[in-house]
C-alpha cells in the first residue's frame, strides 16, 4: 500500500512521442499539452475505528490544437491510451471550428525559457497503516483535551504524490513532481444547555511524517475551546481585526482586483487604466509569489509553459501590475507571469498572496495591536460561506464568521454573525497592518486592522 | 443456487470498445469473487463512461468550448463496518486487480484464490440505459446549441439597457454507469444531463448587480430548443435593473416570504443534509433522535425523491444499483424518514432509501438528495405577503451553506422589503441566517405554487446534480444580515 516514490507515474518522452506521432497522422502541426497524473492515499476515523480509507490513481489531460485558420480546440482526457489520445486529438480538432476567432490563445514566448530553481523535497509515502495508526492517536489525543469535545466530526490524513507535464509542438517539454501531505481535524464541543461549537486546524507538508501532528490537535482544541463561551452580539458598527486567514480568504476573493483576464472581460473592479491607482491604504502591500518556500502546492510553471515567477502587485497602496495567461499578456503588451491555466479560453488566477506592511508607510493607528488594545473591537477568526456572500463583480460582502468580540482585553466568542462591506471601501480604509507577517496554508498575512464594518448578530 | 466461477479472460484493454454494457459481466464476476474470496463481506465495482461537452458565450461570441472524455473505476470493500474505496483510471486487467488488492490491503484483507462457493454470481442485467440508448443523437448539435445561446445573449442586450456583461453557458454530459456488487446488484444507465445558465452584470456609474438563472434537466434531449430563452432573458434583465439602485437593507430579526423554485435551497441546505445518514454517522445532525417527532411547523411537509419526469436530480437507479423512489422526509412537521445509503444503512440502520449517490468513479457513494422539495399549501402567494407588516420578500436566492454545528447562512440575491402588507423597495446586501431545528418550526405558511429549480450540490460524495424547490413559504421570524 504504499506509494513508491522513486517511480514516475508518466514517461514524459513517451507521451511527446505518441502526441507527435498521432498529430502527424491526423495532419495537425500546431498543439500542446498539460497532463496531470496522481496518487492519492486518504483515510478517515471515526472514535478509533476506520470510517474509511480511500486510494485513487488519476490522470488528467488537457489536449489544444490549432487548425489552419489558427482558431484552437480543446479537449480534456483522462484515457492515456493510443485510442484515448487520437479521440481526444480528433474531437480537439473539431472543437476548433467553434472557437473564439476574435482572441486565440498561442504559445507563451516563455514556454521554453529556464525555470525556477525550486529545490522541494519529494516525500515518504507512509502507507494506510501508519495514516490510519497517527490519525486515531490524534483523535483520541484531542478528545482528551476537555470534556466537552464530543467527537471530532471532520476528519482525514491524507498523502499524495502528483506529477505535471507542459509539451507543446515546438519543443516546450515541462515536468515536475511533488508529494503533499495534509492533516486536519475538526472538533466539535458540547455543554449541557448550550449550542454545539465546532472549530479545527489544517496542516500541510511535503510528507506525512513532517506534519506537526501535536500542533494541529492543540490549535483545534484551543480554537474550538476558546468558542464555548460564547455570547449573542449587537447589530452594529464596529473597529474590526482580520486574523491573516480571514483577510486573505477576502483579498483572494476579490482577486479579479489584479487578474487581467477579469479586467478584459468586464468583470473586474479594475479596468484597463487602472495600473498606477491607489486602491488601497498606502500602508499595504501585496505580492503574489507561487515560488514561496511555505507554498506546499508550488510548481514550477503554469498551464501554458510560462515560469511561475514572484510579482508585486500592490505596493504602497498603487495598483503596480497584473497577473496575465499569454493572451491577455499580448493584448496589455507585457509578458505573461505564469498564472495562466490550459484551455480555449485561458484562466488566470493568483499563486499564493502574501500581504505585508508597507516599508517606511506609517499606519494611521499604529498602536492597535490585536494583543493589547483595550479599545472594543472584533477581530474575525475565520470567514464562511465565501461562495454565497461575495459578489465579486460588485465588490460587496456579506459573510458568516467566528471571532470574539475583544473588550478592555478579554475575548468573548460571538454566537453567530454576518459581516458585510465593500471589498473597495475596505482596502482604502486600513488603520493598521501589523508587525506579526503569518504564514497560513494559503498565503502570508499580518493581522489587519479595518474602520468601522456592519456586524449582524442575534442579540 | 451457487454459481460456479473460473478465471474469465480479461480483454487487453477491460474497456477497449468504450462500451459499458453485459459483455463485462464475466470480468465484473470475477472481480468480486476474488474480494469475497479474500473476506470481504460486501464488494462493490461502479464503472463509468463519460463525454461532455461545455461551451461559454460572452457578449456575442463563443469564447470557450470544452470536450471531455473520461472513464474509470470505482471499487469499494466493507468488512463489518470499515470500509475501502480505491479508483483508477486503469482498466488493464493488471490496474483493476491492483485497486482490488489496494482496497483489500486497507482492509487487512489479501486475495487469493477463487472459492467458488463464495459468491453467488450476479443477477440478470437490470438495464435502465436500454430505452435511452438514443438520446445523445437526439440532442441538438453543437452548431445549434451554440446558436440558440448566442441569440439568448443577444436578447440580455435587448432587454436591458444597463447590462453591461452578458454570459451564457451550456453543458451536455452524457454519463454511461454500470454497478455491479457481490449480493448479485448488477444495474446499468444512461444518464444524460444538460445545464443552461444566462449572467448578467448590470452597471451605471459607482451602480453594479449581477444576476444569473440556471436551467437544467435530466433525460431530456431537446431541453435547450424547448427553452424560451427569451422569457429567461427578460426575467434576468427586470431583476437587474431593480436591484441596480437598491439600497443595502438594514439587518434585523423579522419575518420573511421565500419564494419559489430556488427559494427551496433553504431547505435542502439547512434541513436536507441534517436528515442525510451520513450526518447521523458524524454526529451533526440535531435530527438523529427524532424520528416519528414533531420537527417542522404542521404546515411543512417535504420530500426527497428521484422520480420527477426531467428534473435535475431524477435518477432512474442510484450509484450504488438501486432503483430511485419518492422518500417522504417531514410529514406535516412530523420527521418520517432519513436518507439512508449502504454505508448509512450499515452503520446507523436506517433502510436505504435510493439515495447513494456520486460525482464520479473517483468517490464512494454516499447519501445524498435527488429532487428535494416542501409540498404545496393551501394559500395563494400574495396571501403570505399580505400577513407581515414589516419584513422581507426574498424573491430570488444565492448560494449558502450549513456548518458544521447547524447553522445555515443564505445570500439573498433580489429582495424587497414589505411594508403593510405590500412590496416596497428593492433591497440588497441581504443574508439569511439561522439553525434549521429553530427556522422549521416557523414556517407557517406555504403557499400552492410549487415550483422545483436545478442546482448543483457539493458534499462528501462531490459535486452532484439536484433539485431545490418549494411553493412560496413564510417564515415567522429570520435573522436578516445587512448592513
Amino acid at each position: 500500500m504504499t506509494m513508491s516514490n522513486n517511480e514516475s507515474l508518466i514517461s514524459e518522452q513517451n507521451l511527446r512521442d505518441k502526441l507527435t506521432k498521432l498529430s502527424n497522422e491526423i495532419k495537425i502541426k500546431k498543439w500542446d499539452l498539460g497532463a496531470s497524473i496522481g496518487k492519492d492515499t486518504s483515510v478517515q476515523i471515526d472514535k478509533g475505528e476506520p470510517k474509511q480509507i480511500k486510494a485513487s490513481q488519476k490522470s488528467s489531460i488537457t489536449i489544444r490544437v490549432w487548425n489552419k485558420e489558427n482558431a484552437v480546440g480543446i479537449t480534456s482526457t483522462s484515457d492515456l491510451s493510443e485510442a484515448g489520445l487520437r479521440k481526444a486529438l480528433n474531437s480537439a480538432f473539431s472543437a476548433s471550428e467553434f472557437a473564439n476567432k476574435l482572441e486565440s490563445p498561442n504559445f507563451s514566448k516563455l514556454s521554453q525559457n529556464a525555470l525556477p530553481n525550486l529545490q522541494r523535497p519529494i516525500g515518504q509515502s507512509l502507507g494506510v497503516k501508519k495514516l490510519l495508526a497517527y490519525l486515531i492517536e490524534a483523535e483520541s489525543k484531542l478528545l482528551d483535551k476537555h470534556n466537552s469535545i464530543k467527537s471530532i466530526p471532520y476528519n482525514g490524513f491524507a498523502e499524495s504524490k502528483y506529477e505535471r507535464v507542459y509539451i507543446n509542438s515546438d519543443g516546450a517539454f515541462r515536468h515536475m513532481e511533488s508529494t503533499q501531505a495534509s492533516l486536519y481535524l475538526y472538533a466539535r464541543a458540547e455543554e449541557e444547555g448550550r449550542k454545539p461549537r465546532s472549530s479545527g486546524s489544517i496542516k500541510l507538508a511535503y510528507a506525512a511524517d513532517d506534519i506537526n501532528i501535536e500542533e494541529c490537535i492543540n490549535e483545534a482544541a484551543e480554537k474550538t475551546l476558546r468558542h464555548l463561551n460564547y455570547q449573542p452580539i449587537k447589530t452594529n458598527k464596529y473597529l474590526i481585526c482580520f486574523k491573516p486567514e480571514a483577510f486573505l480568504d477576502l483579498l483572494t476573493s476579490f482577486s479579479n482586483i489584479y487578474n487581467a483576464r477579469s479586467i478584459i472581460d468586464g468583470i473586474s473592479l479594475s479596468n484597463k487604466n487602472s495600473i498606477g491607482e491607489q486602491i488601497s491604504s498606502n500602508i499595504m502591500s501585496l505580492s503574489d509569489e507561487g515560488l514561496h518556500k511555505d507554498n506546499f502546492g508550488a510548481c514550477t510553471f503554469d498551464g501554458e509553459g510560462t515560469p511561475t515567477q514572484n510579482i508585486t502587485l500592490i505596493d504602497s497602496g498603487i495598483l503596480k501590475n497584473l497577473i496575465h495567461s499569454e493572451a491577455t499578456a499580448r493584448i496589455f503588451g507585457c509578458n505573461p507571469t505564469g498564472h495562466a491555466g490550459i484551455g480555449a479560453k485561458v484562466s488566470v488566477s493568483p499563486d499564493w498572496p502574501v500581504i505585508y506592511k508597507t516599508k517606511g508607510e506609517t499606519a494611521k493607528y499604529p498602536d492597535l495591536q490585536f494583543q493589547h488594545t483595550k479599545e472594543e473591537f472584533v477581530l474575525v477568526e475565520n470567514l464562511h460561506a465565501l461562495h454565497a456572500g461575495i459578489k465579486s463583480s460588485q465588490g460587496s460582502f456579506s459573510l458568516p464568521f467566528d471571532g470574539w468580540l475583544v473588550k478592555n482585553g478579554e475575548q468573548i466568542s460571538i454566537e453567530s454573525a454576518t459581516i458585510a462591506g465593500d471589498i473597495k471601501n475596505l482596502l482604502k480604509n486600513i488603520i493598521q497592518i501589523e508587525d506579526d507577517n503569518q504564514s497560513t496554508h494559503q498565503g502570508v498575512c499580518p493581522h489587519i486592522w479595518v474602520d468601522e464594518l456592519a456586524v449582524t448578530g442575534d442579540a | 443456487m451457487k454459481v460456479a466461477l473460473t478465471k474469465a479472460r480479461f480483454s487487453e484493454n477491460f474497456l477497449k470498445t468504450d462500451q459499458i454494457d453485459d459483455h463485462l459481466k464475466r470480468n465484473l464476476e470475477e472481480l468480486l469473487a476474488y474480494g469475497i474470496s479474500a473476506g470481504a463481506d460486501f464488494v462493490e465495482i461502479f464503472i463509468e463512461n463519460i463525454d461532455s461537452i461545455a461551451f461559454l458565450a460572452e457578449q456575442d461570441t463563443v469564447t470557450s468550448v470544452n470536450p471531455s472524455i473520461g472513464k474509470g473505476v470505482g471499487i469499494r470493500v466493507f468488512l463489518g463496518n470499515k470500509d475501502g474505496f480505491v479508483s483508477t483510471n486503469d482498466f488493464s486487467e493488471q490496474g483493476l486487480k491492483f485497486a482490488l488488492d489496494q482496497a483489500l490491503g486497507m482492509l487487512g484483507l489479501e486475495r487469493n484464490s477463487i472459492s467458488k462457493y463464495s459468491f453467488n454470481g450476479l443477477n440478470v442485467i437490470n438495464d435502465y440505459g436500454k430505452a435511452k440508448s438514443g438520446y445523445l443523437s437526439l440532442c441538438p448539435s453543437l452548431k445549434e446549441s451554440t446558436n440558440k445561446v448566442l441569440e439568448a445573449t443577444s436578447l440580455l442586450q435587448k432587454h436591458g439597457p444597463h447590462i453591461s456583461v452578458r454570459r451564457g453557458s451550456y453543458s451536455k454530459t452524457f454519463q454511461e454507469v454500470i454497478v455491479a456488487s457481490s449480493d448479485g446488484t448488477y444495474g446499468r444507465d444512461l444518464r444524460l444531463y444538460q445545464s443552461i445558465g444566462l449572467n448578467v452584470l448590470a452597471l451605471d456609474k459607482q451602480y453594479r448587480s449581477s444576476i444569473g438563472r440556471r436551467i437544467g434537466s435530466a433525460g431530456k434531449p431537446n431541453t435547450l430548443l424547448d427553452w424560451d430563452a427569451e422569457a429567461t432573458a427578460k426575467e434576468i434583465n427586470e431583476s437587474a435593473e431593480k436591484m441596480l439602485y437598491a439600497k443595502y437593507v438594514s439587518a434585523g430579526q423579522m419575518p420573511a416570504v421565500l419564494a419559489n423554485k430556488f427559494g427551496g435551497v433553504i431547505f435542502h441546505e439547512a434541513c436536507g443534509h441534517l436528515l442525510e445518514t451520513t450526518q447521523i454517522e458524524r454526529g451533526t445532525t440535531p435530527f438523529e433522535q427524532k424520528l416519528n417527532q414533531q420537527i417542522a411547523n404542521k404546515a411543512v411537509t417535504a420530500v426527497d425523491e428521484g422520480l420527477t419526469d426531467g428534473a435535475f436530480g431524477s435518477i432512474s437507479m442510484d450509484d450504488e444499483g438501486m432503483e430511485t423512489q419518492k422518500t417522504v422526509l417531514i410529514e406535516n412537521g412530523i420527521l418520517k424518514q432519513f436518507l439512508s445509503d449502504r454505508a448509512g444503512e450499515l452503520r446507523t440502520g436506517h433502510n436505504r432509501t435510493g439515495s447513494g449517490r456520486r460525482q464520479s468513479y473517483a468517490f464512494a457513494a454516499a447519501s445524498r438528495m435527488r429532487n428535494t422539495y416542501i409540498e404545496k399549501g393551501p394559500y395563494d402567494p400574495n396571501e403570505l405577503i399580505e400577513s407581515i407588516d414589516n419584513g422581507i420578500y426574498c424573491k430570488s436566492m444565492g448560494g449558502g451553506s450549513v456548518g458544521a454545528t447547524g447553522q445555515f447562512n443564505f445570500s439573498v440575491e433580489e429582495g424587497y422589503l414589505i411594508k403593510n402588507g405590500k412590496l416596497t423597495d428593492p433591497v440588497k446586501g441581504a443574508t439569511l441566517i439561522g439553525e434549521a431545528k429553530e427556522v422549521m418550526p416557523r414556517i407557517s405558511m406555504c403557499a400552492n405554487d410549487l415550483d422545483l429549480a436545478a442546482g448543483f450540490c457539493g458534499s462528501i460524495s462531490g459535486n452532484i446534480n439536484v433539485t431545490v424547490g418549494q411553493p412560496h413559504i413564510k417564515v415567522d421570524s429570520i435573522t436578516v444580515g445587512g448592513r
